[in-house]
């Protein structure tokens, strides 16, 4: 459990020549930086100058006598600190007082195996590796995260991957990129986070709501995307990946160089390309998803010890296509697609992307300075800002042939500061509060009504989380948190859904005027005020074993689609309809985790989660417009229970051979209307057997994963056919065929002079299978992706 | 480093400031200019005499009033009728004529007509650059009297040349109405 660790601290003292004589004595005091307390048997050593070692007393007090007046550096030691390094000039006698870091977790800058830093003590928590996020470098942040798990995702294809967590998403999981909370459209089912995977060096899930220092609304979880730390050394490295992508025809290529001081300075540049072509499924080509992508970022500043700042910029764009197919006109066409095997357009393979498309711009700018206080703790302020900009394109005629269908641009500033006090060995207390203002600005030029309108929204925040050690065995940890929310908006309503939604009763005062063209213009202002809390405890009494429990409050406002959404969505051929009167969820989280390491492992986490006034899309009714009927999706409140377990083994069954075995369920309820949540993963199994040797770090891993059914899924609905000229059962909550796919992963590692080139082969769905998943929203129109075969070269420089 | 954070917190107010008062002017409102609200299907006999005209609007688009839908008037059995169809959208002022946006991308449209009943068949439509039917104009011929149905279907991007059915044309659904006709 010892760590070494390098810091150099220059004392410069000032004194004038005396005299001569070796008689000088240097004495002084070696303590704990944090907490005052004395270190024993600390030991002092004058570098080059004499071969003694001087140690320190019960009172952390030391004596060097006898000392020629000159200049010596001092290596001061002690088991479980940071060395220190210290040059004094001696012209008389000395007295130092010496404060050492004893506290190994604030040294985030070398992650020690087995010893893992956890955000809280009691909630479940996971984190992938660097290795794990450099292989799925080319593809998106909710792949990478299903290796976690409890995590899985919804997707609109193969290209937008929302990351789920315990059957949650969108505005329930809150993506953390950097220690900035994202502000990119989270609230839609086809807006993936805009984060470029490249640029993480560690990616973390907290499942639930209990790291209150990021957010009191996580009611699914929260998403950890940190950078990592440097050494302090004159040192300039680097690394290149090129991953060739064989369905799509593409290929990602991604850099970053990093230049270190030992004095604390640093600066790293990150910049990635990737372009793919059509996608395959087994039997046909995926037409229209292609993906271009362009990522970068800079990182900064001039991080000690004691005090320290990082500015950093980020900028990721991203083309996404969507299949040509799942463009639908009317509920026929929703009908015909359900019930055709094969998707309605199939053209041939193509790097063009065409509508329906998406293209997003997101800026991400922040700077942070921190200072620790001696014997007190660390201050942290940070100001960060987000620009997103998103266009959606879709499949129009005529002079509208170009333009947009959706052009919003979200604008996002934030302050925040905390300070942590961790004084006290074995107790944290972290004191925090949050500014934030953000403007929506939905372009009228697209000439299609709004889906979301023009907004301001201010939020404040204040917390406070504690993390205590009882003893050797037990620790504590508890949080609380209040969120106030107001949110501004100026829409446009119809008329005639004015009155259908009987808002023309409820909020009459809000009408600002009314236009030529039959419509309101109105202003709704709305405020929250949410608490969340936490709380939990942890036993463990060895290395092997550890046992936890935590139970997390949250509370979420609603987010803008939830309250104003108003229209038409022709991906999903369906009219979606807001509420003005939706109020916050509450949720009620307990998780139990009971791990175990050593040769062979597990962690069994089962949880439950009860959530009051659930926010969710249900089908309700059908209106009839020039197009034909579709089905009216309204959001709804309810009360929701959802139930699941996390199951993980593992076991070395000899140095070389290994097996993992994950499986994961998740069970959720309507328990108002007594029927199954819609879009609830369904069950899966994975195993994998890997085999890894010394020799080149040769490593071959062969993973099976099984995808039950989704059995509990709310029932399917009736809608009138005009071409069939009757009702007829429209599937549309029926879950696909449970399905089988094999995956391979190897790697070697060639070592040259100063470099390691790394080799990383990839296939996926070996066997070609032709399937379709449940969370997968594109699943009435097309199968999933074929075989994939990905070749890697990863060059560390 | 006290200035530092004095600084930032002044970038960061400002910021705030600038930001939120930028707009305090009411959003544009957006008028959906290539909605089609109305499509009006004439029916003139052969024989002379008024046209019918069959008629479906809904002003309100993708909101909740569902189209009107009217009928002029009953047809003559055993007649022949000369067809044609407009689209066109009422909440524009003056009111905009859609037809002509179908005729200049004719090929990537197509009209579809579907009958039960007491109309017997409905054919010889005008075709597109391309010599495929276009389905503006055609001819009806109403069988014995009795009920019938007429749904008109106008569809986007179709496959061309097609047997002239719903399933064999294809495409997306920017129109669909279907009217109950008496044939007397």
């Amino acid at each position: 459990m010892r760590a070494w660790f390098i810091m150099f601290a220059m004392l410069f003292v000032q004194f004038t020549v005396q005299s001569q004589q070796c008689k000088s004595v240097i004495t002084g005091v070696v303590t704990d930086f944090h907490d005052k307390t004395p270190l024993v048997r600390a030991s002092i050593s004058l570098i080059g100058k004499s071969d003694s070692v001087f140690y320190t007393d019960e009172n952390g007090f030391f004596k060097i006598p006898n000392l020629c007046n000159g200049i010596y550096e001092l290596e001061i030691y002690h088991a479980e600190c940071q060395t220190a390094f210290m040059k004094v000039d001696l012209d008389t006698n000395l007295d130092l007082n010496i404060p050492l870091e004893h506290h190994l977790e604030e040294l985030e800058e070398v992650k020690v195996t087995g010893n893992k830093i956890t955000k809280t003590n009691s909630a479940m928590e996971e984190t992938l590796e660097l290795k794990t996020i450099e292989q799925y470098g080319s593809a998106s942040l909710g792949d990478a995260l299903k290796e976690i798990n409890g995590v899985s995702s919804l997707n609109t294809g193969a290209n937008i991957v929302k990351p789920t967590i315990h059957g949650l998403s969108g505005s329930r999981v809150l993506v953390l990129n950097n220690g900035v909370r994202m502000q990119d459209m989270e609230w839609g089912a086809e807006h993936a986070p805009n984060v470029d995977v490249n640029a993480a060096g560690s990616i973390s899930v907290i499942k639930g709501a209990s790291a209150l220092q990021y957010g009191g609304d996580a009611i699914g979880g929260v998403i950890l995307i940190e950078q990592n730390r440097f050494l302090k050394k004159d040192s300039i490295f680097g690394k290149t990946i090129v991953t060739g992508i064989l369905n799509g025809r593409g290929g990602k290529i991604n850099t970053d160089l990093i230049k270190t001081y030992k004095n604390g300075w640093f600066i790293k540049g990150q910049a990635s390309y990737k372009k793919l072509g059509d996608q395959e499924a087994p039997s046909y080509v995926l037409s229209n998803t292609g993906v271009n992508e362009i990522g970068a970022s800079l990182h900064f500043g001039k991080e000690n010890f004691t005090s320290g700042w990082r500015g950093s910029y980020s900028y990721f764009n991203t083309e996404i296509g969507i299949l040509s197919a799942s463009h639908i006109g009317s509920v026929d066409d929703l009908i015909r697609a359900i019930n055709d095997d094969e998707p309605t357009v199939i053209d041939p393979f193509t790097y063009d992307i065409a509508s329906p498309r998406q293209e997003v711009t997101h800026h991400l700018g922040k700077f942070k300075y921190y200072n620790r206080f001696e014997g007190l703790g660390k201050l942290n302020v940070q100001y960060d800002f987000q620009n997103n900009r998103r266009f959606e394109y879709d499949v129009r005629t005529g002079d509208d042939k170009f333009k947009p269908s959706i052009d919003l641009e979200l604008t996002t500033h934030a302050l925040t500061s905390d300070f942590k006090w961790d004084a006290k060995s074995g107790f944290d207390l972290t004191v925090g509060v949050m500014g934030r203002y953000q403007n929506n600005f939905a372009n009228p030029d697209t000439g299609v009504r709004r889906l979301i309108p023009d907004y301001d929204k201010y939020d404040a925040g204040i917390f406070s989380v504690m993390k205590l050690s009882l003893d050797e065995d037990w620790k504590l940890d508890a949080g609380l948190r209040y969120d106030y929310s107001k949110i501004d908006a100026k829409k446009f309503y119809r008329t005639s859904r004015w009155e259908e939604r009987g808002y023309d009763e409820d909020f009459s005062d809000i009408i600002i005027r009314e236009t030529e063209s039959s419509q309101y213009l109105t202003q709704p202002i709305f405020d929250y005020h949410n608490v969340s809390a936490t709380m939990g405890v942890n036993y463990s009494t060895d290395n092997q074993h550890s046992m936890s429990f935590n139970y997390a409050l949250a509370n979420r406002a609603p987010n803008p689609s939830e309250l104003f959404s108003d229209g038409l969505h022709h991906s999903a051929a369906r009219i979606e309809l807001g509420d003005l009167r939706i109020t916050s969820e509450t949720s009620h989280k307990a998780s139990l985790s009971l791990i175990k390491n050593g040769d062979w492992g597990y962690t069994l986490e089962p949880y439950v989660n009860f959530i009051n006034d659930f926010i969710y899309l249900e089908p309700t009714d059908v209106e009839y417009t020039v197009r034909g009927a579709f089905p009216v999706w309204e959001y709804h409140q309810t009360n929701a229970r959802i139930l699941g377990l996390d199951l993980s083994l593992y076991a070395n069954w000899t140095d070389h051979w290994k097996t993992d075995h994950k499986f994961s369920l998740t069970k959720g309820k309507d328990t108002s209307e007594d029927e199954p949540l819609i879009n609830i993963p369904a069950a899966h199994i994975r195993n994998k057997i890997s085999y890894n040797i010394p020799w080149k770090n040769l490593e071959v891993g062969l993973e099976s994963k099984y995808v039950f059914k989704q059995n509990e899924t709310p029932a399917d609905i009736y809608v009138y056919s005009p071409e069939q000229g009757e009702d007829v059962l429209l599937e549309i909550n029926t879950a696909p065929a449970a399905y089988h796919v094999l995956s391979l992963n190897s790697g070697m590692d060639f070592k040259f002079d100063k470099s390691t080139l790394t080799v990383n082969l990839i296939a996926t769905n070996i066997l070609d299978v032709s399937y379709r998943d449940y969370l997968n929203r594109l699943r009435y129109f097309a199968d999933d992706l074929g075989r994939n075969i990905i070749l890697q070269f990863k060059l560390n420089y | 480093m006290k200035t530092t954070i004095k600084l930032l917190s002044m970038l960061a107010f400002a910021g705030i400031v600038l930001a939120s008062c930028s707009d305090d002017d009411d959003p544009e409102e957006v008028n959906e200019e290539e909605t089609i609200t109305t499509m009006t299907v004439s029916l003139t006999p052969d024989a002379g005499g008024t046209a019918i005209i069959l008629k479906s609007e809904d002003s309100d688009g993708d909101g909740p009033n569902d189209p009107e839908i009217t009928v002029s008037g009953n047809l003559v059995a055993n007649s022949t009728y000369s067809g044609s169809v407009t689209f066109s959208n009422v909440t524009e002022d003056p009111v905009e004529d859609i037809t002509e946006e179908v005729e200049e991308e004719n090929t990537e449209h197509q009209l579809v007509y579907v009958h039960t009943g007491a109309i017997s068949e409905v054919y010889n439509f005008d075709t597109d650059d391309d010599g495929n039917d276009l389905g503006l104009s055609f001819d009806l011929d109403t069988g014995d009297a009795g009920e019938a149905a007429l749904q008109v279907v106008l569809r986007h991007e179709p496959t061309k040349p097609n047997d002239g059915s719903l399933s064999g044309v294809g495409g997306s659904t920017d129109f669909s109405a279907s009217f109950a006709i008496t044939v007397e």
